[in-house]
């Protein structure tokens, strides 16, 4: 659930611009690159923009009673990293902002900077150090995925709360009330989104293991361990 | 053991579902958006003075069109998914 449009006053979607625009800039850098110098990734790419194009539009029920949509952009962290996958989401939610009235094109700096930079940076440091850590390559991948879609919320709520400070307690108040919706609404939907983008790794693995490693996703030292231990 | 992933899907997948059940039984709930709900607390904090200040370009005229888009949107990510995986698979000579 983005930032609707005309929901964040002035300065403040200037500002989330400002901080998203350069990500995206790098992000298309990279891709640009990728085209040149990795043209065997570009499928890959592809499914994960894909990917972030049906895990968000699927509106689902949570604990709370009312609705959210996963963010699919674990995924695009984990295989790219944040700077691509910005761009990624910066596709689906400009989609939206024109066709569902969801999201906005005024918000869309914020809204960008929440699902595209935020939440991927925060999977793809988890995955990282998870891996690093020895961890298990699917719960990696379930942690990382996990926790890149509620710290989207999580952020959505702290954009919310500093346009909106309340009267009474300020911003850390009203942060309250946002992370009450959004961040409980997301708690099932995050998790559910780690398991799907786990068993959807699986078979990229399956696929194209040799592109995994390429991309330094995984070691070949963890391909082995896995594929020893077949899943 | 083979399927194992699958079989924890699955099984999240189950209780997400057992979850949304539990829940509906338990009174009425409007299931509406989180976005709208934080609309209601941005007016409980202002005093309900805030408007938004631009409207959106387009709108989808009602429910059936914008649940048409976003299918349309779920439909074409499948599509690649599917198209590209297989690409994969058969590049590698079929498995």
């Amino acid at each position: 659930m983005h930032i609707m449009e005309g929901f964040l006053p002035h300065p403040w979607w200037e500002i989330w611009f400002a901080l998203s625009l350069p990500v995206v800039v790098y992000g298309a850098y990279n891709i640009n690159r990728l085209i040149k110098e990795q043209r065997e990734a570009l499928p890959l790419l592809a499914v994960a923009g894909a990917f972030v194009f049906v895990l968000s539009s699927l509106k689902l029920p949570s604990v709370t009673g009312s609705c959210s949509h996963p963010t699919g952009t674990g995924m695009g962290a984990i295989l790219f990293g944040p700077g691509m996958t910005s761009v990624l989401a910066t596709i689906v939610l400009v989609y939206q902002a024109f066709f569902l009235a969801h999201g906005g094109l005024t918000t869309l700096g914020a809204n960008v900077f929440s699902m595209g930079i935020a939440g991927p940076f925060v999977g793809y440091l988890i995955y990282k150090a998870s891996m690093r850590s020895g961890l298990n390559l699917y719960a990696a991948v379930f942690l990382a995925a996990t926790m890149a879609d509620f710290a989207t919320y999580i952020v959505t709520s702290i954009q919310l709360a500093l346009a909106f400070p309340a009267s009474s307690g300020g911003a850390l108040a009203s942060l309250k009330a946002f992370a009450a919706i959004f961040a409980v609404t997301q708690i099932p939907l995050a998790i559910v989104e780690g398991v799907v983008t786990a068993l959807m790794f699986k078979y990229i693995l399956q696929a194209r293991s040799d592109v995994l490693v390429r991309l330094k996703v995984v070691s070949p030292k963890a391909l082995s361990d896995i594929k020893e231990a077949t899943v | 053991m083979r399927g194992k992933g699958e079989f924890i899907a699955l099984a999240a997948l189950a209780i997400f579902f057992l979850g949304f059940i539990f829940v509906n039984s338990t009174g009425d709930h409007e299931w509406g958006g989180a976005d709208g709900e934080a609309e209601g607390v941005i007016a409980d904090l202002t005093g309900g003075a805030y408007r938004p200040w631009i409207d959106p370009v387009w709108e989808p005229p009602s429910g059936e069109i914008e649940s048409l888009f976003f299918s349309l949107q779920a439909a074409v990510g499948g599509l690649v998914i599917g198209y590209f995986l297989g690409y994969y698979r058969r590049a590698k000579g079929a498995s």
